[in-house]
């Protein structure tokens, strides 16, 4: 009974949010209601791979340009932040040097990192990636450096003890003890990709999700708005439950 | 000039503004082939001086030898036995011995490596527990492992922590009998040093009981040899005159310090307490300071 009352009270709350939407699309003129949403919507979700025009694809496919565009981007930022963590997070004197300029980087926003992109590679795409990447590395990084602090000193005495070398040490006690961390850091770097993805792809009017939505915004298809919006939300939610999946299963260890 | 010279050690931490003192002016000979127990309660500096003795840590003066060399780091032919285990939660019991096996037998096949770290967990009776990890053993097994993991790197000196602090009565008795085992098995003498909370587990193990007289800062008290064979056991002590009288002595000793570190620390003893004999357990039964 307790089970099934859980499994409705979601259902319960999306019925709620689309009830809210519809008395919104009364008063509000432009605002499409559910129905017409999904009416409009109807060719792109039931022929998700469509191509039919540079920006009329299918929501699979513009999601999938998304997504690609996003996994590369932050597995540049992962690739740079993961060890950029390591260093800080051994290293007292280089977290000293660059702290002040880490808390000064990471609040900006990547609508202000995509023009510096743009005028450092000229073409969208890189400009793209970089503000992905530089966006995102920061929680990696974060997390990494506070991962290989958090090594409790008996893992360090085991080092010392067994008079390992420089490099098992690293590969056989830091990296497996700062696993953990260092997933949460990707779970939240991988959030924060997503987010700069819509945002850039909109600046810059690639295909993707968020090119579609402005896109469409401009054709005044405002139903078609409503669908990229709770692509994004999706896959986003799938993206995060998904890392999460693999930083639970690392810390069970 | 003896296997281990302690000459002097005196160790401070900071605290806040402060310096807290630890260990002043500790000197100790130790013979090669001899085991030695450090006795005290908890908070006393053992620790620090095992890590000081060990290499772990440095002192702010004094200085220790091993065999003629000053100590300034771990030594090659050492190993180390933690309370809390220190096993790596991410490798199998295997895989932890190995990473001693693969630090200390370099000149070892990968295959004679693994043979070496299977054979030392046979040794301890971890034969069918190989491939188990850390948190799937009990505390007994997981110390039996970090036991194998000193002894995978055949070492000539021993540091043991509270080897057996956080185990049960029953799996404490046991190991005590697997590590005296282990001890003699080796074929070579093996210098121990121990520290630990319990007098019964000095009695049972050691050559020598050097009680630790809490300061701060700590000094060692006269170290009393027990002139018992090897091999004893605990139903043994409990009837030997000889075990009672180091017994009895260790405590006195113990118990006088603590005595006047309350007197210091302004804690007035009551009229009972100073008249009260200063020998608290002249009857054989396992006493632990802690």
């Amino acid at each position: 009974m307790k089970r099934l009352l859980y499994l409705l009270l979601p259902l319960v709350g999306v019925g709620l949010a689309l009830l809210a939407w519809w008395g919104a699309s009364l008063k509000v003129t432009d605002l499409p209601s559910p129905l017409r949403t999904w009416e409009e919507s109807r060719l792109y979700v039931l022929e998700p791979f469509a191509k039919r025009g540079e920006v009329d694809q299918g929501i699979a496919r513009l999601a999938y340009y998304s997504l690609v565009r996003v996994g590369q981007g932050f597995l540049l930022g992962a690739a740079i932040g993961t060890p950029v963590g390591f260093l800080l997070g051994v290293s007292p004197l280089l977290t000293r040097m660059f702290d002040p300029l880490m808390q000064v980087l990471r609040p900006i926003s990547p609508l202000a990192w995509l023009p510096l992109g743009l005028v450092l590679f000229r073409r969208s795409e890189p400009a793209a990636l970089f503000a992905i990447a530089v966006c995102s590395m920061w929680p990696t990084i974060i997390n990494t450096m506070m991962g290989v602090r958090a090594i409790p000193q008996d893992y360090w005495n085991v080092a010392k003890v067994l008079r390992l070398s420089k490099t098992t040490t690293f590969l056989k006690i830091i990296v497996p003890a700062t696993l953990p961390y260092m997933f949460t850091g990707y779970r939240l770097s991988l959030g924060i990709a997503w987010l700069v993805i819509v945002a850039s792809e909109m600046l810059t009017g690639t295909p993707g999700v968020g090119g579609f939505l402005w896109q469409e915004y401009n054709s005044l298809i405002y139903a078609h708005i409503l669908l990229a919006i709770l692509t994004i939300g999706i896959i986003g939610f799938v993206l995060d439950r998904l890392m999460g999946f693999a930083e639970a299963r690392l810390r069970a260890v | 000039m003896s296997y281990i010279e302690i000459a002097g050690v005196t160790k401070s931490f900071s605290a806040g503004r402060g310096v807290r003192p630890v260990l002043r002016d500790v000197s100790l000979s130790v013979e090669r082939g001899e085991f030695v127990s450090i006795v005290g309660a908890m908070g006393s500096g053992k620790t620090t001086l095992l890590s000081i003795l060990a290499g772990l840590s440095s002192a702010d003066a004094g200085t220790v030898s091993v065999d003629g060399e000053t100590v300034t780091g771990v030594r090659d032919n050492a190993a180390f036995v933690f309370q809390n285990y220190s096993l790596l939660p991410w490798f199998t019991a295997l895989e932890n011995v190995r990473l001693a096996v693969e630090a200390s037998c370099r000149t070892l096949t990968r295959e004679e490596q693994k043979a070496r770290a299977t054979h030392v967990l046979e040794q301890v009776g971890l034969g069918n527990a190989l491939h188990r990890r850390p948190r799937q053993l009990s505390g007994g097994m997981r110390q039996r492992v970090a036991i194998a993991r000193a002894f995978a790197a055949d070492p000539d000196l021993l540091f043991l922590d509270e080897p057996f602090g956080a185990l049960d009565a029953l799996t404490r008795e046991t190991l005590q009998g697997e590590l005296m085992r282990l001890c003699s098995s080796v074929g070579k003498p093996v210098t121990t040093i121990m520290i630990t909370n319990s007098v019964e587990e000095a009695l049972l193990l050691s050559d020598r009981i050097v009680p630790i007289l809490p300061g701060p800062p700590a000094t060692l008290g006269a170290p009393i040899s027990v002139d018992l064979p090897r091999g004893r056991t605990v139903a043994q002590l409990a009837h030997d005159e000889q075990a009672s009288r180091v017994r009895a002595h260790v405590v006195a000793t113990l118990t006088a310090a603590l005595g006047s570190r309350r007197l210091r620390t302004g804690v007035v003893p009551t009229e009972e307490e100073k008249t009260k004999p200063r020998v608290v357990a002249e009857k054989p039964h396992p006493v632990s300071l802690s």
